[in-house]
This record gives C-alpha cells, sequence and structure tokens, in this order.
C-alpha cells in the first residue's frame, strides 16, 4: 500500500470543504446562525463512523466464512478508528448544543443513543482485552461486532426518528435534508462527507498496517 | 419556524466577512489540516519502508 489516488482525493475533498464551508453562503436560520456550517464538520464526522462502523461489521462477517486472522484484525483497526472518529464527533456536538440548545448535554434520544452505542463498541474491545486465545478471541469479538453495529443502527438511526428530539433529522424536526439544506449547502456536504470517508478509511488502513507489522515482529 | 423572507434579520458573521478576517480563519484552518495531512503522508511513508524490509 502507497499514497493512493483516493487518500489524495481525500484530502482534497476535505479541504476543500474547509474553505467553501467557511466561505460559501448558507441558509439564514434563526438559532443555528453560522453554525450551521458544522454541517460540514460535525455530520460528517458521523457519516465517516457510520461507513467504517460498516465497513467493520463486514469484515466480521467475513471472519466468520473463512476464520482468515485478517479479516479479524481489519474488523479491529475499522471499529477503533470508529470509535476515535465518534469522540470528535461528540466532543464537537457538545460544543454546538451549548452555543445553541444552551447546555452540553441534553436528554435527548440521538445523544443518549449515541452514548449508548459508544458504549456498546467500547464494550467490544474490552471483550477483545478479555479473551487470551486468538481464535477465540476473532471468533467471539466477530459475533459481538455484528451484534454492536445492528443496535448501533436501531440507537442513532431508528429510535431518534421514532420519539421528539431537538436534534435535526428526529421527531417534530424538519430534516436537516428537506428544509435547512439547500443547494449550496449540499455543493459542499456530500464532498465534506466523500472526504471524510477517504480519511477515516486511510487511517484505519494504517492502524491495520501497523498492527501487522507489529504481530510479525512478535512471531519473529 | 423556516423565514426566508426576513432572511436579512437573522445576526450572520457579516462582519468578518466585510473586513476580510474570514481569510484569516480559513487560512489558519486550512494550515492545520494540511500540517495533520502531511503527517498522516509521513506515515504511510513510514509503514511502507517497515513494510518492505
Amino acid at each position: 500500500m502507497q499514497i493512493k489516488w483516493w487518500k489524495i482525493l481525500g484530502i482534497i475533498l476535505v479541504l476543500y470543504s474547509i474553505i467553501a464551508g467557511l466561505l460559501m453562503p448558507v441558509p439564514h436560520l434563526n438559532i443555528l446562525n453560522e453554525t450551521i456550517r458544522n454541517l460540514y464538520f460535525h455530520v460528517t464526522m458521523w457519516f465517516s463512523m457510520i461507513f467504517l462502523m460498516l465497513m467493520s461489521m463486514v469484515q466480521s462477517v467475513k471472519y466468520l466464512s473463512g476464520f482468515d486472522k485478517v479479516r479479524d484484525l481489519k474488523a479491529e483497526a475499522l471499529a477503533s478508528t470508529g470509535m476515535f472518529i465518534a469522540l470528535l464527533g461528540l466532543t464537537t456536538g457538545m460544543i454546538w448544543a451549548q452555543f445553541t440548545w444552551g447546555a452540553f448535554w441534553v436528554n435527548d434520544p440521538k445523544l443518549n443513543g449515541v452514548a449508548v452505542t459508544m458504549l456498546i463498541y467500547l464494550a467490544y474491545f474490552i471483550l477483545r482485552n478479555s479473551i487470551e486465545n486468538e481464535d477465540a478471541k476473532a471468533r467471539v469479538s466477530a459475533i459481538y461486532n455484528i451484534i454492536a453495529f445492528v443496535m448501533m443502527i436501531v440507537f442513532i438511526g431508528v429510535l431518534p426518528r421514532m420519539a421528539d428530539s431537538l436534534h435535526p433529522g428526529n421527531g417534530g424536526n424538519p430534516a436537516f435534508g428537506t428544509y435547512d439544506m439547500n443547494n449550496s449547502m449540499r455543493m459542499v456536504f456530500y464532498p465534506a462527507v466523500i472526504g471524510w470517508i477517504l480519511i477515516g478509511s486511510w487511517i484505519a488502513q494504517l492502524r491495520f498496517r501497523i498492527k501487522v507489522l507489529e504481530i510479525n515482529k512478535e512471531n519473529k | 419556524m423556516m423565514s426566508p423572507a426576513l432572511a436579512q434579520s437573522v445576526e450572520m458573521a457579516d462582519v468578518m466577512r466585510s473586513n476580510g478576517k474570514i481569510y484569516v480563519v480559513v487560512a489558519v484552518i486550512a494550515i492545520i489540516f494540511i500540517g495533520l495531512m502531511v503527517y498522516l503522508v509521513c506515515m504511510d511513508k513510514r509503514v511502507k519502508k517497515l513494510e518492505e524490509k
């Protein structure tokens, strides 16, 4: 693996979203004011996390059908990078909440759902660490990873939409997609999402490659 | 809730835009980001070198 085209593309897209995201016009909305630009940074973190967790689950499924250890390592690398990105999304969301809703945290289905999801994934890493035997570790954590992903979809995708929520896109709020986002925002948002997905994948790939190097060194 | 007709009454950061300071903000963030990406590229090259041994 070397400097691939998709890595450069990720850099270009995110750089574009930073420049255009701050300079280009956005809808003038009450409460949000300029912070609506956070869409390009806070929301993109979550899209990136979901993609990474999805890829992680796919690796876990593939592991269970061939027991190729490489897949287990990839699943772990993708999940840990996803956790890191989730942490970024969480902290940026809390700062955004403080300025627009008046509190770092509110009793909101989406926020609580995110917190639960992160705890579930945290348990995935604790589970891995608790099993000594490599094969057992890989097998059990692959199964858990799949369940964790399904739970994530439920807690951050399904349940918030069924309840009243302050969060755009849930409950009584019109989603960012319908009213608040116009085409000039979409022009920055979609490239930003792709860019951060690519960069998140790059980080995960690096983690995986380093892990492989460590294991090879151990086995020498 | 959404009132495009009253868009002018919503406070935006027009001051920073009118005096050009917004470009400083953009430049700072862009430089930080590029710096981090350069770091990532260097890491990638280092890992690649280790893999080739």
